[in-house]
């Protein structure tokens, strides 16, 4: 077994597209169910239409890839009022299968061969990466014409893989600064006493549907955003956009710690790590006939130990890594 | 852009029946599709002349795809696997007055029984498979608007049926704990995975695997309670936290049944059996009439439990008011370990009948029905196990017709669609009580 080999490819994944996508996703999670207790099952649809609205900006429309993310954006937002209108005034759990079903209509429609002309239904969409890579700013090639290869050890990408990390850990910094600084200030003190009890923020005079309809739309775009690193870097299909997508961004915030700023982040970090170790263990464990089954089996096993690891969390720890017990008393 | 699917959504809703949508060729056979390793082609002729612009599809497996013939009457559909299929001659668009001539057939094709139009077609030993079709004069045979109609109409009733099977289940656990089990899904796959064990790798005779699916069921139902939810109750685990608990179990469940069957799917015994069984404009097969009657007679039988004898009157109580029940002397773990043993054991029936509907196992067929279960069930009002049974059916009934305007590949998006709407109509659903919900 070659330890170096695997090491060097679960190192991989604590820089890589999918785990800052992952982030950004779960930091909207954050917002929404975190902060604002809003059983929000559909973040899957979020990232869809982010990472649709890219795309089918640029390769349907022609628009520069700055004006994709920004439709990306707007599409979430009609998401979310869409979504929010019927249900925020309703019990929570019904938000729960609302979302998880408006999810899935998303998908359907992305997946039909009735908008193919843009969707390119079950196939997905690809080919669009032209004006974002034309806006990187890293060198591709050095004074001797040859490639430039950043980074070291196991981090070393290309110029256009560094731009997309660069790109989708800016986006990141920004949502986690956005979440920190709305979450100390008056608005967040709100979101934080709706969740906690909303009859008596109501009897302060609040809003209080429209503050949680701002906090599901706030979530959204980080979703959407999410969707948007994820598509960056080569395609999207349909059949990413499933419940599970969503259940492992409830696993990264759930292990993070749900009403953190951080927790996300690091949450993201650590699943995929570990996803991505398992990924590389399981298969030659197999192989060297240390676990009883098929290597394809060894693949499939890792997943259910997602499973099990958010019912661990759920009954063991409900409030994460770093969360503070006290911050969710609201579950329940 | 998203309200520009929806629009085109509306529009597709209310096109008429069977409008035919004005199509080009494509500039070589088969350039409008995916090229696959498989295909069917040949050339549509009448009178020796090729006949341009007609619209053929192919239909089989959940997979669909049409084209056009160019001006040499040529046409070519590429399919995914190597299987049957169903092509379709789109008699609007072939001269009038004239039909596929039945007579001069390539050998072993047939028309497919009520229509002059459709033929099962199936491969050879190569990858490809040559139709030329020819043209004369004839009567058109087409299944009427209203047949169709009511063809689809069993046909929901059937989906419909089984689904109240499901949701029932989730009905009765929401009553009486108050969690949404998003693990129903699971519950099915179980049911059909044991029904797979059985009845096809152990060749048990189907009538014999059926008790063995329910015992299991039911073991699993006890199991889950025991081993599961009792002891979360006892720590005192709220709402929330147990519906992501069933989340949880959900994930894990459905990687499990992966890792024992893998990604493939499987046919039960008699399963795509011929629908020879004809009252009027209805067909069915032996497979449909045994699963509708399982059905009804499983439900009646829950019916009959929940109104008449003392356990099933228990637990409306617990439904009702779980405190008052509590009080005045019901065990109402005892109850809920019953309805949990009763749930599991009809998802694992309603799994084998999903599992002859769709057909085939799979180890995540549970999850493809269990948004339309949790449809079903909003909308006949959560926790009222008779308003599922209604909300069902309303739901399969939806799904099957809907494919009467929309194409097939979007026929859940009605009935999910129909859940957001009758949020905002009426959130307490058909039969629940109004009360505040927020």
């Amino acid at each position: 077994m070659d330890w170096g080999q695997i090491f060097n490819n679960t190192a991989y994944w604590v820089f890589s597209p999918e785990t800052i996508a992952y982030a950004l996703a779960a930091t909207g999670l954050a917002v929404q169910f975190g902060f604002g207790g809003l059983l929000n099952f559909g973040m899957a649809g979020f990232m869809a239409l982010g990472a649709y609205g890219y795309a089918i900006s640029i390769l349907s429309f022609g628009w520069p890839w700055w004006v994709g993310i920004l439709v990306g954006c707007a599409a979430a937002v009609v998401f979310a009022l869409i979504l929010g209108i019927p249900t925020l005034r309703l019990r929570a759990d019904y938000l729960a299968i609302v979302t998880i079903a408006a999810a899935e209509i998303v998908r359907l429609l992305l997946t039909t061969q009735l908008f193919d002309a843009f969707t390119n239904s079950a196939d997905g969409l690809g080919g669009y990466h032209a004006g974002f890579r034309a806006a990187n700013p890293f060198p591709k090639t050095g004074a001797d014409g040859e490639q430039i290869v950043y980074g070291f050890g196991p981090w070393q990408w290309t110029s256009d893989q560094l731009w997309v990390r660069v790109f989708g850990i800016i986006l990141l910094g920004i949502a986690v600064y956005l979440v920190w600084a709305i979450m100390r200030s008056p608005w967040g003190r709100v979101l934080k006493g709706i969740r906690e009890d909303e009859d008596a923020v109501r009897s302060l005079g609040k809003n209080v549907f429209s503050y949680k309809m701002q906090a599901l739309m706030i979530g959204g775009v980080f979703g959407a955003l999410g969707g948007v690193v994820f598509a960056l870097p080569s395609a999207v299909v349909p059949a990413t956009y499933t419940t599970s997508l969503t259940f492992f961004i409830w696993t990264i915030l759930l292990l993070g710690g749900a009403a953190t700023v951080f927790g996300p982040v690091v949450g993201s970090v650590i699943f995929w790590v570990i996803m991505g170790f398992l990924d590389n263990v399981l298969p030659v464990l197999a192989q060297a006939d240390i676990l009883p089954m098929t290597a394809q089996q060894a693949a499939t096993l890792r997943f259910i130990l997602v499973g099990v690891a958010l019912m661990l969390i759920v009954i063991f720890r409900p409030q994460g890594i770093f969360g503070n017990k006290r911050e969710l008393t609201f579950v329940k | 852009m998203l309200f520009g699917l929806l629009l085109a959504a509306g529009m597709v809703f209310l096109s008429s029946p069977g409008g035919a949508f004005a199509a080009e060729a494509p500039d070589t056979p088969g350039g409008d599709q995916e090229k696959t390793d498989f295909y069917f082609g040949g050339i549509i002729t009448y009178d020796d002349q090729p006949v341009a612009g007609v619209t053929m599809t192919i239909e089989g497996g959940g997979f669909k795809a049409e084209t056009v013939t160019d001006a040499e009457g040529k046409w070519r559909l590429y399919v995914p696997d190597k299987d049957d299929y169903v092509l379709t001659v789109d008699e609007d668009t072939l001269p009038d007055g004239v039909i596929v001539d039945p007579t001069q057939l390539p050998e072993g094709i047939q028309p497919k029984q009520g229509t002059t139009a459709s033929f099962d077609v199936t491969f050879g030993l190569t990858g490809s498979k040559i139709v030329n079709l020819f043209l004369g004069e004839g009567e058109r045979v087409t299944t009427s608007f209203i047949d169709q109609l009511v063809e689809r109409l069993m046909n929901g009733l059937n989906f419909g049926l089984l689904l109240a099977l499901a949701s029932v289940g989730v009905s009765l656990i929401f009553g009486t704990t108050g969690l949404s089990n998003f693990a129903h899904g699971e519950m099915l796959t179980f049911g059909a995975v044991i029904a797979l064990v059985f009845g096809v790798w152990l060749h048990i005779p189907m009538w014999l695997t059926i008790p063995i699916v329910i015992v299991f069921g039911a073991a699993l139902g006890w199991s889950l309670d025991a081993g599961l939810w009792r002891p979360l109750r006892r720590r005192g685990l709220g709402l929330v936290q147990l519906m992501i608990v069933s989340i949880g179990l959900s994930l894990a469940g459905r990687y499990v049944f992966q890792y024992f069957i893998g990604g493939g799917t499987y046919q039960l015994p008699g399963a795509g059996a011929p629908r020879d069984i004809k009252f009027g404009p209805i067909a069915l097969s032996w497979i449909d009439v045994v699963s509708m009657a399982t059905s009804i007679v499983l439900l009646v039988a829950v019916a009959y439990w929940l109104l008449r004898t003392r356990v099933g009157k228990a637990t409306r109580a617990i439904s009702d008011n779980p405190g008052l029940a509590a009080a005045s002397g019901i065990n109402v773990d005892r109850v809920i370990r019953i309805v949990w043993i009763l749930a599991a054991s009809l998802a694992a029936i309603a799994g084998v009948l999903w599992a002859y509907f769709r057909p085939g196992v799979k180890w995540d067929m549970g999850v493809q029905v269990l948004l339309l279960i949790f449809a079903a069930v909003t909308l006949g009002g959560l926790g009222t196990a008779f308003g599922a049974l209604i909300g069902s059916l309303i739901v399969g009934i939806l799904v099957e017709i809907s494919t009467l305007w929309i194409p097939p590949d979007m026929k859940y998006v009605g009935a999910l669609a129909a859940l957001i709407v009758i949020l905002l109509v009426r959130p307490q659903g058909i039969l629940g009580r109004k009360e505040r919900l927020g």
